[in-house]
């Protein structure tokens, strides 16, 4: 049962990640981030590279990754979105460019970094072993887990108490009452977008040393994006996070309980989400209809 | 409803050019293979087809592999097992699919916007792991080496010769195709300009302003994402047909992307858009083919670009439009 609340806790933390930086774009540009498990993918092959290749330090990979994603996030913001959400009839030409910024990120990893499976040594070695095998987690999942709380916390209050986190709140809020009151929107969006594409970066950063880092990660991983982000209510910074955890606490039990069936975990999350949403359709904490 | 003159030279042509010139080009040219590409961007268009009557009541559907699918292993469970005829199983895998459509459309449908289209692809995964798990789809072998269809009589009257007895499979398939696309667009033409046609516009633009002067928004809903679902089921089961095997990724997340992306790309406010857009999506990326590994790369530079250039459709294009505006 420990083992069950610790590997639902780990996976929560790295979830939860994942899915403040979908939030943080929708809530800002009301844009559902299609390419964002490749940004995530993306993130993963940096530090692989930084990290194995380069053999340079850990924490330097995933600034890397990090700082690569900034920059992604910003360009395409800038020189895709804008111009297509001003141009546009209806807002939900934006969906269209994002699959095609999904497709458009796939290609770019399979020619720079290939198909294979690409796997990192170990950050730190060791087992941490509590009463006797009641729970058991390695160090390195520790130290993963606990580097994403720390990359959480320092995001909330970032949004919090900086004048940057206040002006996207406020936009997130209301965007022309936001514009009256003398906020950039191009700019703060353009910021916005890339801090949600450093998230996914440092995410695949972090994961790439546990679980390493293949092609074929992106679409499932925006896909459970997508439905943290559901679970929680899109466009909510703490619905992010409480669905991320939540996802992650169910996807631990699951493993563990549904196992005799067979491998039909996500089914049942599926299946139950649905039913929840039939209740709940705007999510534990949205606002309704976002 | 009267249509003008030059709108039933312009079907007429079309008819003629899909049922005569192709088959007659192909002939000549010897390129058989264009059959199955063009049977594909029938069948794929019909689903868009659907897709795109979601769209009109102003849903962003990415879902339909949900339904094209299911409507796959129905006809191919029916098909196989019960030894029912392939030409029934069309109509029944269809209806089997609207009346899912309803069942999981009445609570959902009450989502908007990013919500319903975030749920709709969640859907997809349902579909493809409720396939893995179900004893009757056989897991991730699925159904394999299904029979060609068999004969359809009416009375002794054969109206459609056994498949396995036809020279050209192939051609035969795409007449099949290209008739029930012709029909399906027909249908969505009629009902669009319909008066339930109308109420779905309404629900478009302002939904609680709809049901403020008396429309049933609720049924309408259910009503239009029966019907696409219904012909993602149809089309689901002739794929079947003609791949003669199903499984459960058969239709993958990508699928429902492109669904999505090809009525996106013909434009929303045009009943042929999804046409337009399957054709092109599925022939560029068949062109691209030839640029091997950068195949991907180019071809989502360029749907980026169309997006950028064209937001509003290839329709919106003015030689299209005369009218110039989209509503």
């Amino acid at each position: 049962m420990e083992q069950i609340i610790a590997n639902g806790l780990y996976l929560g933390a790295q979830y939860a990640l994942i899915a403040l930086g979908l939030t943080l774009i929708f809530a800002l540009m009301n844009v559902l981030n299609f390419a964002h498990g490749q940004m995530y993918v993306i993130g993963g092959f940096v530090t692989y590279t930084v990290y194995a290749q380069l053999e340079l330090p850990f924490v330097v990979a995933l600034f890397a990754s990090a700082i690569t994603l900034a920059v992604v996030g910003a360009l395409i913001e800038k020189f895709l979105f804008r111009p297509v959400i001003k141009k546009s009839v209806r807002e939900e030409s934006t969906m269209l460019l994002a699959a095609g910024i999904a497709f458009f990120l796939d290609a770019v990893i399979l020619l720079v970094f290939g198909e294979k499976q690409r796997g990192v040594p170990k950050i730190v070695n060791g087992l941490f072993n509590y009463d006797n095998y009641t729970l058991v987690m390695p160090y390195d999942k520790i130290l993963v887990g606990f580097l994403a709380i720390l990359s959480i916390t320092t995001f909330i209050l970032y949004m919090q108490y900086s004048k940057t986190g206040r002006a996207m709140r406020a936009l997130a809020q209301d965007k022309i009452a936001a514009q009256l009151m003398g906020v950039n929107v191009e700019r703060y969006s353009m910021i916005g977008f890339a801090l949600g594409a450093m998230l996914a970066g440092v995410v695949g950063g972090l994961l790439v040393s546990i679980t390493g880092v293949n092609l074929g990660m992106g679409g499932p991983t925006s896909i459970k994006a997508f439905m943290m982000v559901m679970i929680g209510g899109a466009g909510v910074i703490s619905g992010a996070i409480a669905g991320g955890f939540i996802l992650g606490m169910m996807e631990s039990v699951g493993l563990t309980v549904l196992a005799a069936y067979g491998d039909i975990t996500y089914l049942a999350i599926f299946i139950s989400l649905m039913i929840f949403l039939a209740f709940r359709p705007q999510g534990l904490m949205g606002k309704p209809w976002g | 409803m009267m249509l003008k003159r030059n709108q039933i030279i312009g079907v007429g042509f079309f008819l003629f050019v899909i049922f005569v010139a192709v088959p007659w080009l192909i002939h000549v040219s010897g390129r058989w293979d264009f059959y199955y590409t063009l049977t594909s961007v029938a069948l794929l268009s019909i689903a868009s087809g659907g897709v795109w009557l979601t769209f009109y009541i102003g849903r962003i559907n990415i879902g339909q592999g949900a339904f094209a699918l299911t409507g796959g292993y129905v006809a191919a469970i029916l098909v196989v097992k019960y030894d029912v005829s392939f030409w029934l199983t069309i109509p029944i895998a269809g209806l089997f699919c609207a009346a899912v459509a309803v069942i999981i459309g009445l609570p959902i449908l009450r989502l908007r916007g990013v919500y319903f289209a975030m749920i709709t692809l969640v859907l997809t995964e349902v579909a493809r792991l409720t396939a893995l798990a179900l004893p009757i789809t056989n897991g991730a072998k699925g159904i394999s080496s299904i029979p060609l269809p068999g004969e359809l009589s009416i009375l002794g009257l054969t109206l459609i010769p056994d498949f396995s007895t036809v020279a050209n499979v192939k051609l035969a398939f795409y007449y099949l195709a290209a008739v029930l696309m012709v029909l399906c667009f027909a249908g969505l033409y009629r009902l669009v300009n319909s008066r339930i046609g109308h109420l779905c516009r309404s629900l478009q633009q302002n939904e609680e302003l709809a049901s403020s002067i008396g429309v049933n928004t609720a049924y309408l809903r259910v009503i239009a994402f029966a019907i696409s679902s219904f012909l993602g089921g149809v089309s689901g089961a002739i794929f079947m047909a003609i791949s003669r095997s199903i499984y459960p990724a058969s239709f993958p997340v990508k699928d429902s992307v492109d669904f999505m992306l090809n009525c996106f790309l013909g434009g929303l406010g045009y009943v042929f858009g999804p046409m337009l857009g399957t054709f092109m999506i599925y022939f560029g990326w068949d062109v691209l083919f030839t640029t091997g590994k950068y195949q991907l790369l180019i071809y989502s530079a360029i749907l980026i670009l169309l997006i950028l250039t064209l937001p509003n459709g290839v329709l919106s294009l003015r030689i299209f439009n005369k009218r110039g505006t989209a509503k």
